[in-house]
């Protein structure tokens, strides 16, 4: 069995396999106080305008006191060219060559755009980026974006925020099958056991924002999913015992009683 | 001479380069990630770039996201 269970990603090493996302948190101590908890290495942060009137939480330097990896995502573009911009902003703010590819034009489902998340993973690929792309949980697309140099793939849970698991476990197992490079789910988890759940069935990793920073306690709840997905991983390398359709004794069934 | 800044209108007294209008702004280098008229500007350039009568400028900086 490998005993190497590093998490590699568009070339680098990580021991953590829990993503977190930085949104929605009730302010900035209670963030990183979470993504502490969490034992994320690797965070997500997302473009806004500057604005001098309204004081903003800087979160660059409680991130990078942190020691984290930022993962900037493209959210807020409507289409390829601006996702593509949006990255080029990310890196250069960042000075990550990470990037989490998120165009979702609708509002009211937040469904990652697969045609024009094709065209932006493809074009970032070849600038270099490490591109994550948040996608539908389709796994044609997912063998697509793989060819167009993408480091991983994230399919979808559930709808952004919803919470709704792992509604798509289907075929993000046909996705896992058959992709060569790691598959990362990515939204509407809501609880630590989708999370192993997630991992049980050979993700290599779990995207998580919602559940955290909206759980009554972000940082317990950040340590909670840590532990979920470790237990995940390890019941995946440890081998899951096979289902079965008919009942199998673990005790003898002896008579003596009768 | 006007200008824009994240969709308002800037007036400058005098004209001067990128990393003077940040400067004169207030705005912290490292913080922030400057687009003019769409185009991408690295840090390192930022004193290079000249402003002129006209441009659109995107200041951006990060905020919690997933």
């Amino acid at each position: 069995m490998n005993g190497d269970s590093k998490f590699k990603l568009g070339g680098r090493e990580f021991a953590s396999r829990l993503i977190v996302g930085t949104g929605k948190f009730s302010s900035v101590e209670v963030m990183i106080e979470a993504i502490r908890a969490s034992g994320a290495e690797l965070v997500t942060v997302a473009l806004r305008r500057f604005n001098r009137e309204r004081p903003s939480d800087d979160l660059l330097a409680p991130l990078a006191r942190l020691g984290v990896t930022l993962v900037p995502n493209t959210s807020g573009a409507r289409n390829a060219e601006e996702a593509v911009r949006a990255a080029m902003l990310g890196r250069e703010l960042s000075g990550s060559p990470f990037v989490k590819v998120e165009i979702h034009p609708n509002p009211h489902h937040l469904m990652p755009d697969p045609i024009e998340t094709y065209e932006a993973s493809r074009v970032l690929a070849k600038e270099g980026f490490i591109v994550l792309p948040y996608m539908p949980a389709d796994p044609v697309l997912a063998k697509r974006l793989e060819d167009a140099g993408c480091a991983a793939v994230m399919p979808l849970g559930s709808a952004i925020g919803t919470g709704h698991g792992l509604s798509t476990a289907e075929m993000v197992k046909l996705i896992i099958a058959d992709s060569g490079i790691p598959v990362i789910v990515d939204a509407g988890i809501r609880s630590p056991s989708e999370a192993a759940a997630a991992m049980e069935m050979g993700c290599s990793a779990v995207l998580v924002n919602s559940a955290i920073a909206a759980a009554g306690n972000p940082a317990a709840m950040a340590s909670a999913f840590s532990a979920a997905v470790k237990a995940g991983y390890s019941a995946r390398q440890a081998g899951l015992m096979s289902r079965c359709d008919h009942a199998v004794a673990t005790s003898p069934l002896t008579d003596f009683l009768s | 001479m006007n200008l824009t800044v994240n969709g308002e209108n800037q007036e400058l007294r005098e004209p001067g380069t990128l990393g003077q209008l940040l400067d004169a702004l207030g705005i912290v280098p490292d913080r922030v990630a400057v687009m003019v008229n769409g185009r991408v500007i690295p840090k390192a350039d930022r004193n290079d770039v000249s402003l002129r009568e006209g441009d659109r400028l995107e200041i951006l900086t990060f905020m919690g996201g997933g």
